[in-house]
């Protein structure tokens, strides 16, 4: 037995997709702009981002960043808790807990890190976590770090929810329990519904955390978040984020009212044992935050896009994710077919991610699109035609 | 509740979800034996919890491999109030 005969299965799915297409790992030999880049030596149109502000080019964001590489070097070279908190550092979380109006904000090395950091030192053996099971592989992979006991609800379901919450506080009278969902899911695109779980909290004394990777920039007035647009901030106890997507950067956090969050600095080992984050991405971070808050108007061209785009992908036939935003979610019954529309739109100078099961909800196969607010509406009309002539 | 009233609950809902009578001993495996794919898993989990009125941790999914374990998780957590259920 070798050591990566676990691996034969995956190996032999590879090489049929190969047989195929000759691979699917998507090289950008050169990226463009926020929307465009060279994949096979062609052209295509990036529709397939996390890039939902398109800021990865913004003139300030670049400057920053760049001034910040001049002034503080290349990397930090060191922990947050060692020689790796620099004042940039500080300043941000000084900024996101301006944003948010809350007390105390950890910043950490990527999102991932920020989900495992959190989940895996806040709760505790006699603590409980109910996940949402669309819940992102960050999230179970820190309760995992954990080792405490995780229950699942049914995605979004808000009656299963409830009837577990009952049944664990009824033999857990004076158990913590966290109760963990995203703001936006990132398969479908489709929003949880947070003010009934944040009433559901309340109700049986629990703790809410939402992981708002997918709607900080995108949702509520001032780019908040679900909690924001719910209206439901003061219910909601923890809020973990990122900087890979709105923010075109690199980094991730966690805020809260509770002071006491400055605690798991000390016992958080993804936060301790990795470097902290380099200058040039926290100052390309902070010019972004900054630009959420003075240029609404981005928000507003994203979401004519996601309408344009979900509203005529409907119209072809295609079957979507439950309601329109960002990411526009295609669902496809057979992995086959998913992979020949994939193709299909890369040759026609379109590329959208493909999720492929286990990795997708219900076995099903996925092409998840996905809008920038740097689409132009020519844009958003060529990746329509594309879908158009696959339909 | 007794062992064989769990196990005899157990046998019903596998029946319902399955959709066909099974012969099931508490060795049976749910892959092997049963051919249980990891939705239908999904399925035999809600019905056991709603019909026991408890909530089965996702941290001894992987454990179950058998009727006798899912029998055993079951015992457990619908006995006494100690512990997490
Ligand atoms: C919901 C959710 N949480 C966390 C992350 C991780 O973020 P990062 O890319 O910063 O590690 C992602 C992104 O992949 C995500 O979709």
């Amino acid at each position: 037995m070798g050591i990566f005969d676990k691996f034969s299965k995956l190996a032999a799915q590879l090489d049929q997709v190969r047989a195929f297409f000759g691979g699917f790992n998507v090289v950008i030999e050169k990226i463009i702009s926020p929307t465009e880049a060279i994949v096979n030596g062609q052209r295509v149109i990036l529709a397939g981002t996390n890039n939902y502000l398109g800021l990865t080019f913004d003139k300030a964001c670049i400057e920053a960043a760049c001034a910040a590489i001049k002034a503080e070097g290349t990397g930090t070279t060191g922990s947050r808790m060692a020689n790796g908190t620099y004042h940039s550092h500080v300043a941000l979380e000084q900024e996101l807990s301006e944003f948010f109006g809350r007390r105390a904000t950890i910043v950490f090395t990527t999102g991932y890190a920020a989900n495992l950091g959190v989940l895996s030192t806040l709760v505790g053996r006699d603590d409980l976590v109910l996940l949402d099971a669309d819940c992102h592989a960050s999230i179970y992979d820190g309760t995992r770090l954990g080792g405490v006991p995780v229950y699942r609800f049914r995605h979004n379901d808000l009656e299963d929810l409830e009837k577990k919450l009952r049944r664990l506080r009824e033999k857990n009278p004076s158990a913590n329990i966290l109760i963990v969902v995203e703001g936006l899911y990132s398969m479908l695109g489709d929003r949880a519904p947070l003010a009934e779980i944040a009433h559901l909290k309340e109700k049986y004394e629990a703790y809410l955390l939402v992981d708002e990777a997918h709607s900080l920039g995108v949702l509520g007035e001032k780019g908040r978040g679900l909690a924001e647009e719910a209206g439901v901030e003061e219910k909601v106890d923890f809020i973990v984020g990122t900087f890979s997507k709105s923010l075109a950067s690199i980094g991730g956090y966690c805020t809260s009212n509770y002071e006491e969050l400055e605690l798991l600095r000390y016992a958080s080992r993804p936060y301790v044992f990795t470097a902290s984050l380099s200058p040039a991405n926290i100052a390309a971070a902070r010019a972004a935050l900054r630009i959420i808050q003075e240029r609404p108007e981005l928000k507003e061209r994203l979401w004519q896009n996601a309408y344009q785009l979900y509203g005529r992908l409907k119209e072809l036939g295609f079957e979507l994710g439950p309601e329109p935003s960002p990411i526009v979610a295609v669902r496809f019954r057979q992995p086959e077919k998913a992979l020949k529309t994939w193709y299909g739109l890369l040759e026609r100078g379109v590329y959208v991610n493909m999720v492929l099961p286990p990795a997708t909800p219900g076995g099903e196969a996925l092409l998840r699109a996905s809008v920038s607010a740097a689409h132009t509406p020519a844009q958003i009309a060529a990746i329509s035609e594309a879908f158009a002539a696959l339909a | 509740m007794r062992r064989e009233e769990i196990f005899e609950t157990v046998r019903e809902i596998l029946a319902e979800v399955l959709n066909r009578p099974v012969e099931i001993t508490p060795e049976t495996s749910f892959e092997k034996d049963l051919e249980v794919d990891s939705l239908r898993a999904m399925e035999i989990l809600a019905a056991v919890e709603d019909r026991f009125d408890i909530t089965v941790p996702i941290n001894v999914l992987n454990e179950i491999r058998t009727v006798g374990d899912l029998v055993r998780e079951i015992e457990k957590l619908t006995e006494g109030d100690h512990g997490h259920l």
